[in-house]
């Protein structure tokens, strides 16, 4: 069983205890535990089940690389799944349940997969799944969502805090080991700024576990020196517990802090994510272990080697009474070591290298372990827990020599460095055959904008496994990462490590080395995603020879752990397998993030109301307290309709359309944009934007305008009026304002470069506000200025003066058919004149009225609208506006394109007014059939609706919309279809509905 | 996430105050212009592993266009340079051609 040891554990401290709960039964473990090493004391060895075949499955690493120990953590608004317990540090309170079982963790019925798996093996998915077709979508994904997953997603909002840090360094050490403590050291001295971070709690990495000395001190005493040195210095800036997620271009590094996971109850943000500009990034990431591919690899109990020694030496808790060590290189002898002077018991030590010779070897068998070279694990015994291993010869093909009872076999198939950020931003790997090992390329580091390296690597994950070597290589990344980042002074002297003697590592990707299928199938390389020696295997027979395609059909590799432990040992079994070199074979791309960060760190601050800025018209605290159902339009919030009393919002719009037809509506248009545009070639320029003339417009006259992209299609329309001789100013739909101004830049910054003009977006100078219907006129007279009368100011132009003591400026225009004044004022004395008009406005019956009551009165006059009438591939021939296609200019953005075959097809779509036989609305959204059907067998179409309303004034469905030939096909019935599958009948009428021959608005 | 040098405003900037525009030195043809040219004009664009000329805007800084001369492949930056040109200054060429002798892209090299 796994316990604590009496004696042992550095980072936990003894005289406090901790409880917790995992799976609703409560535990206890020590302050400076892990949930995994505190479990692991409980002797809770199965924590969870694997993905496809719901085995069951243990702890099997210490470190960020774990692929076993997720749980969901905590409750309601702080639940989050996928937590690795190896990385979860304990806290009181703290509660923990197991994934991916059903019904629980002990009795699973997903396990019968286990004894399916021959009909599962690699690529099921595609091979089983693909008939009958309908039966996807009924059975089989209901079944594997149920079966498969990772985890819950949580129920609640998030109501923890979270936040971004932007900063910047010289360079910036990811590593907190002692090669990263060298290295901040030597670039620190020299002066630059350095920031150095670990992810874990605790500075010194492995060396501290394995105590080799440095600079005459043990690795302890160094390490404490040294970030007592660096704590000193005013330029040195250190982080524990955070991340280097990702390096990207030009020294761009994600960071992701986790303040405080370990301890809930501290104020301020729980994660933050640092967007850090580094000149020079030091990747000091270490190493990760391998496993060893044997048959029964997977079982609960059985653990990297490392991992093994971790428990024992930082939390005082050994994970069996009974060690097996399976090796191929010296490193794993150091946990045989380690348990054997905790006096536990160490039957054997499999070594598959034949006659090694070592320091670590010679103290082993000074302490009189057995050793057992050339052998190797035919097979491991247990259920839920390791029972012994089978050995055998390495060189056969499995026949066993004996069973040795055991409950733990600690692996070690070699080192593989940390590479992932070293790669991130394109960083090449060589292959070291003699290591077995990718290591950095220093030649082909990833590049900056100068051209040159900005990432260096150093010490164990630069290949330098031995404490000697990953010290000096530290303090020499150090010193050259801070010499590229312009810091020339001395770094001091490099620090001098001693270790043992190890001997050199004998490659061993299956264990034995000819086992055969039933050993294979059960020898696991990816223990998250359940993809065995066989898999990979089968999908080199099947011809996935690419290692990203390998990848994806055999899903090694993926999913939260993204292959730490599986990519080298699954690149050398599919090398293997296409009988290529592994280097030729190469690595899938290493992606940031370094392991899973919070979607929340990644939000920030930008949620709920600090998601997006919301724009507000100075009328808009009016609106609110008016009953105003607002919609978002862009980032401006538009009143949809002004609810009163108890009415719907479909009454609140109906009455708005019928008071504003009857007497008197207010439109709070502000929001359409406004360009100004200027200068002695302005004329010249709009005339290019637009399809229609503008520079021949008359100084106070008003013009409705059209804008093409270059390809032709509908862009934007507005009013424009001319302000003076080389003054426009041009109106934008709500949500083209910034889109339109950044066009016309493009083009003046861009192309017409030579032309005088200016461009200035005045949108929010003015507020704006369209005074519409029949009375009109008469309250504008009533607060009293300027003449607004039809002889003084006709339909189609503007005026500056003053109404009710405002400056105003008033353009006699109409979206709605009505009599319409739309008046400017400056923004700041919006709310003051819109309340004005309201108050002198009722004797004549003025009511606001909102968006939906604006759409509703220009469909009905058949005006349209850029997004309703137009998506990107309509033009305006489409819609009968060739009126507004200069036929005089030579040249306006979209001319040429409208010249191209498909754009003077008489056979496109053209907008036509529709009408149901029977007075209901037409569905948004409806295509009208055609005879047959298509190659996809569905009906075959000749038309769509662009925009369909109830019309309060005719007290009828109305519609626009796109037809076939439809301007030539006046008074014929199509069929429209409706979401219920059945159809209803229009009528194609003409498109103005209301006030033909516009009497109602030339008064 | 590229950093680059406004010639506008002399800020070095991050790409997050940035917004790139697509292939720089773009020739227009309008009217009378063969189909060839025009749907070259709207629909072709350069894809390069090398040096590539691209227009971006600093959208969040001047508000001006600039144009930038880069490597897909590396990420290094030969130079940046005003918009209002028809091709790239002869100092941008000489960068590049320090840098990647034999270059060549579009009409240029």
């Amino acid at each position: 069983m796994s316990t604590r040891l009496a004696l042992g554990g550095r980072l936990v401290n003894k005289n406090k205890a901790v409880s917790f709960a995992f799976n609703g039964k409560n535990l206890r473990g020590y302050e400076g535990d892990t949930l995994a090493s505190a479990l692991l004391a409980n002797d809770q060895m199965l924590v969870g089940r694997s993905f496809k075949y719901h085995r069951p499955r243990g702890v099997i690493a210490s470190g960020a690389e774990e692929p076993n120990g997720l749980v969901n953590l905590g409750k309601g608004s702080t639940f989050e799944p996928n937590q690795r317990m190896t990385t979860t540090e304990l806290f009181e309170g703290l509660s923990a349940t197991s994934q991916n079982h059903w019904p629980s963790l002990e009795f699973d019925v997903g396990a019968i997969n286990t004894h399916l798996s021959r009909f599962l093996p690699a690529g099921f998915y595609y091979k089983m799944f693909i008939h009958p077709r309908p039966f996807w979508k009924y059975v089989y994904e209901p079944i594997i969502r149920h079966s498969a997953g990772l985890g819950k997603a949580p129920t609640e909002q998030d109501s923890d805090t979270y936040e971004h840090f932007h900063a910047h360094f010289d360079v910036m050490i990811v590593g907190g080991g002692i090669s990263g403590l060298a290295a901040a050291h030597s670039s620190a001295q020299t002066g630059a700024r350095v920031l150095l971070v670990e992810q874990t709690a605790d500075w010194g990495g492995r060396a501290v576990v394995d105590a080799p000395k440095i600079d005459g001190l043990t690795a302890q005493e160094w390490v404490n020196k040294t970030v007592q040195d660096l704590e000193s210095m005013g330029n040195v800036t250190m982080r524990l517990r955070m991340q280097g997620s990702g390096v990207y271009d030009h020294g761009y590094v994600l960071a992701y802090e986790r303040l405080s996971d370990h301890a809930p109850e501290m104020e301020g943000p729980r994660h933050r994510l640092w967007r850090i500009r580094a000149k020079q990034i030091v990747t000091a990431t270490g190493a990760i272990e391998r496993p060893l591919s044997f048959a029964g690899n997977d079982i609960p109990g059985v653990l990297l080697a490392a991992a093994v020694r971790d428990y024992a030496i930082n939390f005082g808790v050994s994970v069996g009474d009974r060690t097996v060590v399976v090796t191929n290189n010296d490193d794993a002898y150091r946990t045989a070591i380690v348990l054997k002077n905790a006096g536990l018991d160490i039957p054997a030590i499999i070594d598959a290298r034949t006659a090694p010779e070592g320091d670590l070897i010679d103290e082993a068998r000074a302490l009189g372990i057995r050793i057992e070279f050339g052998k190797a694990v035919a097979k491991v015994k247990g259920g839920k827990r390791v029972t012994g291993v089978e050995i055998c010869t390495q060189a056969g093909e499995g026949a066993v020599l004996e069973e040795i009872s055991c409950d733990c076999v600690a692996m070690s198939g070699g080192w593989s460095p940390v590479v992932h950020l070293w790669s991130h931003c394109g960083g090449k790997l060589n292959w070291d055959d003699v290591q077995a090992m990718f290591r950095p390329d220093p030649e082909r580091a990833p590049t900056g904008a100068d051209g040159l390296g900005f990432v260096t690597t150093a010490g164990v994950a630069n290949g330098h496994l031995f404490t000697a070597e990953a010290v000096a290589d530290g303090f020499a990344a150090g010193r050259a990462a801070a010499k590229a980042a312009g810091f020339k002074s001395k770094a001091g002297q490099a620090p001098l490590g001693e270790c043992a003697h190890e001997g050199p590592i004998s490659a061993v990707w299956l264990m034995p080395q000819g086992a055969k299928h039933a050993l294979r199938s059960k020898a696991w390389l990816d223990f998250q995603n359940d993809v065995k020696v066989s898999d990979v295997q089968l999908a080199a027979q099947e011809g996935y020879e690419s290692v990203e395609h390998a990848k994806r059909y055999t899903t090694i590799g993926m999913a939260t752990d993204q292959g730490k432990l599986s990519n080298i040992n699954g690149l050398a079994i599919l090398s293997k397998a296409l009988n290529a070199d592994i280097p030729n074979v190469g690595t899938t791309t290493f992606r940031p993030p370094y392991t899973p960060i919070s979607l929340s760190s990644i939000t920030g601050v930008a949620k709920n109301e600090l998601f997006q800025p919301i724009r507000k018209t100075p009328m808009s605290d009016w609106h609110a307290a008016n009953g105003a159902d607002f919609e978002p339009v862009g980032q401006w919030r538009r009143p949809y309709a002004y609810i009163r009393g108890t009415e719907t919002v479909e009454d609140a719009v109906n009455r708005e359309v019928v008071n504003t037809r009857e007497k008197l509506g207010l439109l709070d248009a502000s929001t359409l944009g406004k360009l100004v545009v200027k200068g002695p070639d302005a004329g010249k320029f709009l005339d290019m934007m637009y399809t229609n003339m503008m520079s021949n417009l008359a100084v106070g006259k008003c013009r409705y305008g059209l804008m093409c992209s270059e390809n032709g299609f509908l862009s934007d329309d507005g009013v424009v009026a001319r302000i003076d001789e080389d003054t426009w100013l041009c109106h934008t739909t709500t949500g083209g304002a910034e889109r339109i101004h950044a066009w016309m830049e493009d083009w003046l910054q861009c192309e017409w470069w030579d032309w005088k003009v200016y461009v200035a977006n005045v949108t929010e100078q003015w507020a704006q506000v369209a005074v519409v219907g029949p009375n009109a006129r008469k309250v504008l007279e009533k607060i009293g200025g300027m003449d607004v009368s039809k002889e003084t100011l006709p339909f189609m132009q503007w005026a500056d003066g003053t109404l009710g003591g405002f400056d105003a400026r008033v353009y006699r225009i109409s979206f709605s058919g009505e009599l319409s004044y739309e008046i400017a004022v400056p923004a700041s004395q919006g709310a003051a004149f819109w309340e004005l008009l309201l108050a002198a406005g009722q004797e004549f019956g003025v009511m606001p009225y909102g968006t939906e009551a604006l759409h509703i009165m220009r469909a009905e006059k058949g005006f349209i609208m850029i997004g309703d009438e137009t998506d990107g591939t309509v033009i305006p021939q489409d819609l009968n506006l060739q009126w507004a296609l200069s036929k005089k200019k030579t040249d306006y953005l979209g001319k040429r394109a409208h010249e191209r075959s498909h754009m003077a097809d008489p056979n496109r779509w053209k907008l036509v007014g529709l009408e149901t036989l029977d007075g209901s609305v037409i569905p948004d959204g409806s295509y009208a059939i055609a005879d047959g059907t298509n190659a996809n067998g569905q009906r075959n179409t000749q038309g769509r609706i662009t925009s369909t309303y109830y019309s309060p004034t005719l007290k009828k469905g109305i519609a626009m919309g796109l037809v076939l030939h439809g301007p030539d096909r006046m008074g014929e019935e199509i069929e429209f279809n409706k979401v219920d599958g059945t159809t209803v009948r229009a009528k194609i009428v003409d498109p103005v509905f209301y006030d033909k021959e516009g009497a109602k608005n030339n008064v | 996430m590229l950093t680059l040098h406004c010639p506008n405003c002399g800020v070095h900037a991050d790409e997050t105050d940035l917004h790139a525009e697509g292939e720089a030195h773009l020739k227009r043809f309008g009217p009378d212009s063969s189909d060839d040219d025009f749907h070259d004009y709207m629909f072709q664009r350069q894809n390069p592993k090398g040096v590539h000329f691209e227009r971006w805007k600093h959208v969040y800084g001047c508000g001006k266009y600039f144009l930038a001369a880069r490597c897909t492949a590396t990420l290094e930056v030969f130079g940046t340079y005003s918009a209002q040109t028809h091709e790239p200054p002869q100092a941008i060429k000489d960068a590049i051609s320090a840098k990647r002798p034999g270059w060549s892209w579009g009409d240029f090299s």
